[in-house]
Parts: C-alpha cells; structure tokens; sequence
C-alpha cells in the first residue's frame, strides 16, 4: 500500500470523532496440529474400577492400532490455542452485526445459565419419562407460548433449524393434499426468497414456480391469481419480506390461495418485525416456522446450532412429526408416538432441546410488554438507518420498511466500488458487514437488519461509518476495494480456494491413518 | 426492559428524526384488521432471579444424578471444564457464520481443525463442516449416495438405529426412492446373504451402522467387498465416536455419517447435538453442507474460508445438494476442543475404558443368568440382554435405587427380540452400579 494510501486509510477513520475500531492484543496461532508433541497430554481418566481388557482379544481384526495424526497437547496450550482463535472473530458482543435476515441481537446470559443446570443439561432424551417432567414442561411451555405468539393452534419444536423447519411444513402440506386425494405439483416462490426456500421445495418431490415481485417489492396480486392454480400446493413467503416490506396485502394473498385449495406457509425468518403486533396465524397463514436463534435470542454460535418450530392450524395437526407431547389425564406430561398420519420423525429424539431452553428464558423475561417494544425498537432502528443514509445510498424501493432496510450500491458502482467493498471496508470501522448482494431482485444489495439491541450511540457511529465510506467511494475507492485494512488479515482469495480446495491438514511427511 | 439499550428520550428524538409522530406510524404498513389489539397472552416480564428460580423448579422435577445403562446413540461421558470455558467466549458463541473471514477466521480455523480430526478418525479424506446430528446426516448420506451413482434405491440394514431409519423414511419419502431393509444374523451381523440378495443395479447405496445399534460391531470389510462388487457405495454411520478410539475405521466406506454427541457434548435431552459427513475426495462436489478450506490474502498468509459453496442452496436453489443451511458450529468446536483434550492417546484410553466397563457388566450379567443376545461378534459398549420378566419391571426396582436401567422400548422396533433391552457402560458407570443392576436382572 503506498504512503498515501496508509493516511488515507488512516486519516479517514480518524474523522471519527470517537473511533469505534482499534488495535488490540491479537496473536498469530499455529493450527493445533503444529502444536503438537508426542507424549503431552490434556487428559487424566479417573482409575478403572473393573479389570483391564485386552482390545485385541475381545474385537480381534476390528481393533484399532493406531489415532493417525491426532493431536497431542496440554490443557494451557489447548485454552491459548482456542481464546488466541476466538480473538480473530467479530461478535454481536463486540458491537453492531447488522447482518440483514439474521437477527443478531443481544443473546442474554441468563439462557445460558439455566442451560447449564444439571439436571437439564445432563437429561438423556430416553430415560423414563416419569424422571422428565421438567425437560419435557419446558418444551409444552415453550410451545404454548409460541402458539400464542404467533396465533397458530399447534406446533412441533422437532426441527433443528430454519430450512429443517421448511422442509417438515412443506412435508406438512403435501400430507394434507395427499389426504385430499392430490399431493398437487407446485410450490410458488417469490423471486425475493431465501435460496432455502426452493432447495426445500425440491426435497419434498415439488416444482419451484416463481412469482415476481411487484414494482413495491411486493406480491403482485394479478400474478399472484394468474399463477395459482389447482396444481399449486402452497406459497412460500417471508413476511415481512427479505427486502423489510410487510406484505400488506397477506390477507388477500391468502384469501386467493385458499379459494384454490392452496395453503400459504410463511418463513418465519423475520418474526422479529411482528412480535405482540401482529400475529400470522390472524393473517391467514396456515404454517410458518420460526427461527429461534433469530427472534428468541439463542445464540448464533459461529453458524448454528439453530432450532425451527413449525407451528401451524389445526387443519394440519394430524400430520406432525411424532413424537408430539400431551397432558395426561393427571396432567403429567407423555410423548405420543402414535399417531397414524404423521409424515414422520425429521430427527432423532426431540430437537434442540438446549436451544428451547434458552427461547423459553427469553420470552419469560420480556413478557408480554418485553417482546413487543423489541419488535419496536427493532422497526425503529431500521427506520432511523434508513432515514438517514437515505440518499447517501441508493434506495431502491421507497416501500415503507420494517425490521430492516435494503439498499443498493448504484451511487458507487459507477466509481467501481461494489457492495462488497463497502461491506468490507464497515469492517475498518468497528461493525460488521451487513448482509451482501441479497436479495436477489436488488442488483448490488446492502441488506442491513440493526435488531432492537443497538443503542442510538451505536447507530449514530454506524450511520456516519457509512456516510464515510460513501464519500471515500467518491474520493478514494481505491481504500475501499482494497478493504479491509486493520484486520489480521487481508482480503483472502476465494476463488483460488475453490479451485484447489484444501480441505484439511496434511502433516509434510508423516503418513496418516486415512491414507 | 433490560435488553433494550434506548432511553425515552432516544426513542422519542429517533422518531423526531425520522420524521414520524409516534412508533405507531411505522406500523402503517400494517393494515388495521390484522393488527394485535391486545397484550399476549404470556406471563408478566420475569427478573432474572425469577427466571432461574422456575428453571431450577422444573429442573427439580427431573430428578438428578441417576445411575443410566441407556445409551442407543446419546451417550454419558465424561465433559472436560475447559470445553465449557472455551465455547462461553462470546467470539465464538455470539458471532455468525463467518461469511466474512477477514473477521471469521477464529470459527474458520476451529472448523478446520475439525474437519481434520474428523477425517484421521474415519479414514476418510473429507469432512463437511457438520450437520444437524446424526440422523439427519444419515439420510443427508443416503441422498449423497443417489447423486454420485445417479441410481435411485437404497438398502437399510434394520441394525441401525430405529429413529434414524425413521428419518431417512421422512426425507426421501416424496423422491421415489424405494427403501430395503435387510435383517440381521444370530451374532447381530448384518446378514450377509440378505445383503447380497437385496442389492440391484439400480442400488444406490447400503447403509450400515457399526457399532450397530446393539453395540455389535459390523465386518465392514466383508460388507464393503460385497456392496462395491455391485456398484453401489457403502454408507456406514456412527452413532458412537467415542468408538473410534478403539475400533478400526471404516476405511473401506464412501460415505461416513456420524453422531459426534459424545465428544464432549451434553445430552440436552437430545440436542443440539452434531452430525458430521465424511467422504473420498472424488465425492466432495456432492457433499452437502457446509465446508472449509485453505486459502491466502493478497500477502500470501494463510487463512480459511468457506468454500465450494456453489454446491448450496442460497447459490444453486432448488437445485442445491441441500437445503441445508447452517451447521452446528458451535458443538462442532465443543467437539474439536474434546478430540484436542484427549487427543492420540487419550481417545484410545478412554474408549478402552469404555470396552472395559462394557466387559465387566457383560460377564456379571451373565453370571447373574441373564441371557446375552447376540453373541459371537465383537462389540463396543452396548448389549442386549433378554430376560423373562419384562424389562419396565426390573427397571422399576432398579429406578428406585437411582439407576436408570438398560433402555427397554426396543421390542416397539424388534418385536422378535422379546422382552430385551439395549444396556450401555461408559466411562461414567461404576462397578457397584454395575454389581447393583446384575443383582435386579437375576432376581
């Protein structure tokens, strides 16, 4: 980088009244496989109470002999190894993650504490269900209140994630059809949908047939009416949609799906927009699932785990994943797995069960005012981005936003400076990238979702990052596709890696156990 | 409300600045007759005193510190605290998938090192970045299979887990995919001949389970000389890494699907646990799921990436390998920080402890009379045991001296088996619980 360019990738920043981003303490770390040793060990097993066996004699050919290139390390090196790693991520801990779609908000300790009690953490999903009352109170509880939540009559907490969730609602509704006599063809998708949406389709034996979107980014009614046929089974969509605009027009949408026999599932992947102020189940929405590492506060975890109820109408309630729980007539709590039209188990045992947990701690400390003013602040934070970065960048629909607001890099393409050299150089500023080049229908897309978890503070830093970054485009776009610069490292070349991908550690000459 | 960071005052200049007169306006979107008009029907905000105070209530009506024989792919070991300590790091449990691995590269390197360890231990040349456990990634391999071979049945050996099979059922239920199962053996093999007769040309794959799910170990190698004979591929899952320490990998598989649970991860009343995909490196572009690699900045510096990624959904859509879309990051670290604590050495230990333990109960149960099922096969850390009063009874008695006794609903999925039940030792199961259970099957 030439001399000019280091002060005015510095100069810039500086601007900041308070820089939000700085050095700190970051080492470089070997992978733990360089690290190791034969001999060190991070281990000590308490003494065997019963006689030692020979592995030899007792599986013959089926022993193993040798671990290959396992590691061989200390506990010290194995807690510097993994807090040396963790030092080179950005965390909603660390500030604003504004990842549009995802819902990166405060995840609250207190979830994670009642996790960790004993004799939740430590339940074996088997053992009898008269020692299970608790776990299982648990998940009634929370799937009471979700129901409530989103005014639908049931639900299965079955699923482990978002597209898990999809999959069995869309299993869902071809039973229902199936026991009407025709599974029927088509599942229409807008163009504006998460990529899960059509692969979830295909999974369950379904044509993807897809809906454009209006000139307000919305559904386009005459479409929508022209499409639906009596080979349709359902409409996958996300309300509000991935663009932050509620589909107004939900109620109509439904009203022409269901005159066909067609259902409406909805993703439920923004939830965060609606809590305590709308409720789908009240909209005309016959299936959604929820994500509850997105609007209920579990945490992301670098990727997962995720969890994703499916709530539905009752129309739909024969068909849930076994097992489902019931109230006994002594109102103890029982899982029953028989139930001769369900569309099967989607996974062993009963779900995240640990992600519940911490979706239940969430909705008992917001209550019902709780939830309800984070849906607000949520709406409002957006709105406030929006107001303020209206013009600086290109604002492609004028529709009114909700929980988050798409923007487009129109302004600074012309300079060369795409989306994801903005999202790039936010990083030099202290925040996260928001969400890039989605939704598809936005060419050059800046999807930002700030959750109700930012402070005004932080927001304000975030808008004049941006407006910064908007004016460096003009400036200097060169600091900007060359972003980031104050990272470990710099822009790591992806293409190369898919080209040779290099999937896994090789030691230089030691032979290992897979080869 | 605690979680909110916005003073009245900020929230009241926001709307100012948006121009807007109360939150209400924001809502405009939202028509009238479908507006909540009315509080949720939820119980008031609770303190955090008070949350902990009903977890702890119901946490009470579980019952604590039994004594379990029940393993049948959730299994008890022993958690070290350094896996607690490291994974409460809010980089890594509060972060995202690292779409941005400029500041990602702490997830990016662990997932790494964890697709590494994962292929040392299966003998396979690559592994994806986790599934959703080991059920799914069952049914994910089954699916994997049909690609790569572009033939459309499979073969199920009935010896793997119940709830897997159910799984599989549910996923490939609207794909046209006819399912086989085949039985097993007097030793709780996989019957060979079965097997043989059960494969077509139009077979896909067979998929096996070993440790099965009677703990009886399969001969993978016989199985694999017969499925490959026939062009198909041999799916092999593993509810029981802890296995691994001790029994050959099943090297000869293309696909191997596993349940990483018990590497470190609490039982959680059955999650979120982690699946894992392993596989030859020519099968890798039908891999689903999500992988890492290698890559380097413009410096030339090492660093990781998520990669290949036109394989998945928010690229191919519908005609993604998957719709999966996370992993399960960060009990794949939990796990990655299990295989680094015990490592080479320590994960043979452990698993010969296991096998130790499994031996014992196995020579007292039989000296107290019980009947042995599947005898004449190697086996890991689970058994079956037939006895003439019904398992609920013995494990009645067996409850009340704090021992959760051997899993019984078994006969729901092998009728045949009469009053069996699936009894499982770790590490964690002591002799006198051991010496106390023999003591209530003879009785």
């Amino acid at each position: 980088m030439s001399d000019d360019l280091k002060n005015t990738v510095a100069g810039s920043r500086g601007n900041l009244g308070w820089c939000k981003s700085t050095t700190h303490v970051n080492q470089n770390e070997a992978l733990i496989f360089e690290k190791s040793s034969p001999g060190k060990k991070g281990y000590q097993l308490a003494p065997l109470d019963v006689p030692e066996v020979d592995p030899k004699k007792l599986l013959g050919e089926a022993a193993r002999e040798d671990l290959g290139n396992m590691p061989e390390v200390s506990e010290v090196e194995i807690i510097r190894h993994f807090t040396r790693l963790s030092t080179w991520n950005f965390a909603v801990d660390y500030g604003m993650y504004p990842l549009g779609s995802c819902t990166m908000k405060y995840n609250p300790r207190v979830n994670e504490a009642v996790a960790r009690l004993w004799e939740i953490a430590e339940a074996h999903p088997y053992q009898p269900e008269k020692i299970s009352q608790g776990t299982l109170r648990i998940m009634k509880t929370l799937a009471d209140y979700l129901c409530e939540i989103t005014g639908m009559d049931t639900i299965t907490l079955q699923p482990a994630a978002g597209a898990h969730g999809e999959m069995t609602g869309i299993l869902l509704i071809r039973a229902y059809h199936q026991k009407q006599g025709n599974p029927r063809k088509k599942i229409l998708i807008p163009d504006s949908a998460h990529g899960t949406n059509p692969a979830t389709a295909a999974m369950c034996g379904y044509a993807v047939e897809n809906l454009k979107s209006g000139p307000d980014g919305m559904v386009d009614l005459a479409a929508l009416e022209a499409q639906v046929t009596e080979d349709v089974a359902a409409l996958m969509l996300t309300n509000p949609n991935t663009l932050g605009v509620f589909e107004q027009n939900i109620g109509k949408i439904a009203d022409i799906l269901h005159a066909k026999g067609a259902l409406l599932y909805m993703d439920g992947a923004n939830m965060n927009a609606l809590l305590g102020k709308v409720r789908p189940g009240d909209s005309g929405v016959d299936v959604m699932h929820l994500n509850l590492h997105k609007t209920f506060s579990t945490p992301h975890g670098g990727g997962g785990p995720g969890s994703g109820p499916v709530a539905c109408k009752k129309i739909l309630e024969p068909f849930l994943p076994v097992p489902v729980i019931e109230t006994t007539a002594e109102g103890t709590l029982r899982l029953n797995y028989d139930r001769p039209e369900t569309v099967g188990r989607v996974r062993a045992f009963f779900g995240n069960f640990g992600m519940h947990v911490r979706a239940l701690a969430y909705i008992l400390a917001n209550g019902p005012d709780g939830l309800r003013m984070a849906t607000e602040d949520a709406v409002l934070n957006a709105n406030y981005i929006r107001k303020k970065l209206d013009g600086v960048y290109e604002l492609p629909y004028k529709t009114p936003s909700m929980h988050e607001v798409v923007f487009s890099d129109k302004k600074q393409s012309v300079k060369g400076v795409k989306t994801g050299d903005v999202a790039k150089r936010l990083i030099d500023y202290g925040f996260h990238s928001y969400t890039v080049s989605f939704p598809l229908i936005v060419p050059g897309a800046l999807m930002i979702e700030p959750t109700e978890s930012e402070p005004k503070e932080e927001l304000d830093l975030f808008i004049e990052a941006m407006r910064m970054i908007a004016e460096e485009a003009e400036k200097t776009p060169e600091v900007l596709v060359t972003a980031p610069h104050t990272t470990r490292l710099s822009r790591l070349d992806e293409v190369s890696a898919a080209r040779k991908p290099i999937l896994r550690w090789k030691p230089r000459q030691a032979k290992s156990a897979a080869e | 409300m605690r979680y909110l960071p916005k003073s009245p005052s900020d929230r009241e200049q926001m709307l100012r600045d948006i121009g807007v007169r109360s939150i209400d306006d924001l809502f405009a979107q939202v028509p009238p007759d479908i507006r909540l008009n009315r509080d949720l029907n939820l119980p008031p905000a609770m303190a955090e005193s008070e949350i902990i105070r009903w977890f702890r209530e119901r946490a009470a009506e579980n019952g604590d510190h039994y004594t379990s024989f029940v393993g049948a792919g959730a299994y008890r070991h022993y958690r070290p605290v350094v896996i607690d300590s490291l994974i409460s790091r809010s980089e890594f449990f509060t972060a995202y998938t690292p779409y941005q691995p400029e500041i990602a590269q702490g997830t990016l390197q662990a997932i790494f090192e964890f697709q590494t360890m994962i292929c040392e231990l299966t003998g396979m040349e690559v592994a994806n970045a986790s599934m959703y456990d080991g059920s799914t990634a069952a049914a994910e391999a089954v699916m994997m299979a049909m690609r790569v071979t572009g033939r459309s049945s499979a073969v199920i050996a009935r010896s793997v887990h119940p709830e897997y099979r159910e799984v599989l059922r549910t996923y490939v239920q609207h794909q046209g995919v006819p399912l086989t199962e085949i039985g097993f053996g007097e030793n709780g093999r996989v019957d060979l001949n079965a097997l043989d007769a059960a494969i077509s040309a139009d077979t896909a794959c067979v998929l096996i389970q070993s440790p099965n799910f009677f703990g009886t170990i399969e001969d993978v190698k016989a199985i694999a000389d017969l499925v490959h004979k026939k062009g198909a591929l041999l799916v092999v899952a593993i509810a029981e890494a802890v296995s691994l320490g001790i029994v050959r990998p099943p090297a000869e598989a293309d696909i191997v699907c596993m349940e990483a649970q018990s590497f470190g991860v609490p039982l959680s009343y059955g999650g979120p646990y982690a699946g894992v995909i392993a596989t030859k490196e020519q099968f890798v572009r039908q891999i689903p799921g999500r992988l890492v690699g290698e890559a380097r900045d413009k410096q030339g510096r090492r660093g990781f990436v998520l990669t290949l990624s036109t394989r998945e959904q928010h690229i191919r859509r519908e005609k993604a390998t998957s719709n999966i879309c996370t992993n399960q990051a960060l009990v794949a670290l939990m796990v990655t920080i299990f295989m680094s604590v015990y490592g080479r050495e320590g994960l043979k230990e452990l698993a010969l402890h296991n096998l130790a333990k499994a031996n014992y109960a196995l020579e007292q149960f039989r000296k107290a009379g019980a009947k042995v099922l599947f005898e004449g096969a190697p086996r890991f850390h689970e058994f079956v045991l037939q006895t003439e009063k019904t398992p609920y009874e013995i494990n009645d008695g067996l409850l009340a001296q704090h021992i959760i006794g051997g899993l019984p609903t078994i006969s729901k999925f092998y009728p045949e088996l009469g009053n069996a039940s699936l009894w499982c030792c770790t590490e964690m199961t002591g002799r006198e619980a051991i010496d106390a259970a023999a003591k209530a099957v003879a009785r």
